[in-house]
């Protein structure tokens, strides 16, 4: 099973690790990662899953789709790295990715 | 020690053990639930899951360790029987008593079901739960008959997936247009010429009379006398809130359990959230009771912060979702009450909006493939935004820069 750090608002590192298949909003939410609300469970209806991608990690995921993007824009400080972490599913190739977590979702 | 009960597994109770937990409530945290399962959610019922696409085990909203860790008493497959106000206890379906100083109820809301003849043979379902899904997906072979009651979100969104796993699908809706409730009439006909590019029949203005068939169901009457033949029937012609056991206490309730903006039920130990909860909304000056996803976890969380006498309002623009096929609903706002209408983009695009206002303020929008005026409408609606009518129809121009 891949294990992924997130960094949480407050600084805390929560390491899970998740099976292949799952997002990684999945893998935050089942373990109770702070501040990944994720409300719509992954419909892309809400962008409370806002996560910033260790840039090293960034270029190695799928790209963004457009509407994903275009809720990104509006998201809560949105940068150059910032994903939708319930649209990244985890492979096992993603084993180490570092992703943080926003101060707040909206 | 403070003991605080959750009655209601669902999303709102869910997100009220999340909210006690995190904001220190150190006591004892009891979580009842009538169905088996830890608390999980809803909307892929009527879509992935359903499909067989989606894992029962990615369904709960957390993992058992995590009760485990923040020391939640699960108290699943359970019902609560009794509520005894005045001494502070719930008396459980197999005589378990627990006390509690503080309680939640989020008790749901359940499917309403069609009075009519036939509504009880074998082959016609609800969708509400996991169990529900359970009874359906057997019944939706390839090539098998299907008839959907009803044009709301669930019934539509079930109509997608029966239709995607080789169904022949028919929706039948006592309203002259899909989604009536809800969305526009530029939308209903969008939805409405969606299904029917991908197969499904659409019948409005069809009142069920009843439906058909020795032991199983074979076929749906309508009003006039027309009959659609079918192997299996899905009724979703909405929901009612459950109150019983709040109303057996004595609880004031009215379409819900009455809720002042703090969530607080007519007994001032006794909160309540979710889609059982009629509550007042702040933002829109009127009583409500939502069945969404949103409201259920911001109501949860803010019920769960009065429990412990951290006054908090609830007061939020709510927002809905539906996916059918690959088109995404995104709706944000109330819209009853509207004096205008407002289209963003054409239809034939794919990617449209249709703006709401009230005397002049945007008070809803609703986005089909258009997640960024959805965004931004979020906080234009929340910032009571008067916009400017000749620029809000341009859909060149960006909602965020109105």
């Amino acid at each position: 099973m891949p294990g992924v750090v997130f960094i949480e608002p407050g600084g805390g590192r929560h390491a899970v690790a998740a099976p292949v298949g799952v997002t990684l909003m999945e893998a935050a939410r089942q373990h109770g990662v702070e501040g990944i609300l994720a409300q719509c469970g992954g419909a892309g209806a809400c962008a409370t899953c806002h996560v910033y991608v260790d840039p090293a990690w960034f270029d190695r995921l799928p790209p963004a789709e457009e509407l994903e993007t275009g809720m990104l824009e509006t998201a809560w400080e949105p940068r150059a790295n910032s994903r939708l972490s319930c649209q990244v599913t985890l492979t096992a190739d993603l084993d180490g990715l570092t992703v943080t977590v926003p101060a707040r979702q909206r | 020690m403070t003991t605080m009960v959750i009655i209601g597994g669902g999303q709102a109770g869910s997100q009220a053990i999340d909210t006690l937990r995190r904001e220190g409530f150190a006591g004892r945290l009891v979580l009842i639930g009538e169905e088996p399962w830890l608390p999980y959610q809803r909307p892929p019922l009527s879509k992935k899951y359903l499909a067989g696409e989606f894992a029962l085990e990615r369904l709960p909203f957390r993992h058992r360790a995590f009760y485990d860790e923040h020391r939640v008493e699960l108290r699943l497959g359970r019902r609560a029987e009794r509520l005894e106000a005045a001494e502070r206890r719930v008396t459980l379906d197999d005589g378990e008593i627990i006390a509690y100083d503080r309680l939640l109820l989020c008790l749901g809301a359940e499917p309403r079901r069609l009075a009519c003849p036939g509504a009880q043979l074998s082959g016609v379902h609800a969708l509400r739960s996991i169990a529900d899904v359970e009874r359906i997906r057997p019944d939706l072979r390839p090539g098998a008959r299907l008839v959907v009651v009803g044009g709301g979100y669930i019934g539509l969104e079930t109509a997608a997936t029966a239709r995607q796993m080789g169904c022949e699908v028919t929706v039948l809706e006592t309203a002259d247009r899909l989604m009536n409730r809800v969305v526009a009439p530029e939308t209903s006909a969008y939805f409405a010429a969606e299904h029917g590019r991908h197969g499904i029949s659409i019948v409005c203005g069809a009142r069920v009379e009843r439906f058909e068939g020795s032991a199983r169901v074979d076929g749906v009457v309508c009003a006039g006398g027309e009959r659609h033949p079918a192997d299996a029937v899905i009724v979703g012609v909405g929901a009612l809130p459950v109150t019983r056991l709040a109303q057996d206490a004595g609880l004031a309730c009215d379409n819900g359990i009455t809720v002042d903006e703090y969530c607080a039920t007519s007994d001032p130990a006794i909160f309540a959230a979710g889609d059982c909860a009629n509550h007042p909304s702040p933002h829109y000056g009127v009583r409500v009771r939502l069945e969404s996803v949103d409201n259920a976890f911001e109501q949860a969380k803010a019920a769960a912060l009065n429990m412990l006498d951290r006054r908090t309002v609830h007061d939020r623009v709510p927002w809905f979702w539906s996916d059918q096929f690959d088109n995404k609903l995104l709706i944000c706002g109330l819209s009853q009450g509207h004096d205008r209408r407002v289209l963003r983009g054409e239809p034939a695009g794919r990617a449209f909006s249709v703006c709401y206002l009230r005397n002049g303020e945007l008070i809803a929008l609703e986005a089909v493939n258009h997640g960024k005026d959805y965004m931004a409408a979020r906080k234009l609606i929340l910032g009571r935004l008067r916009p400017d009518l000749g620029r809000l129809a341009d859909p060149g121009i960006e909602l965020r820069d109105l």
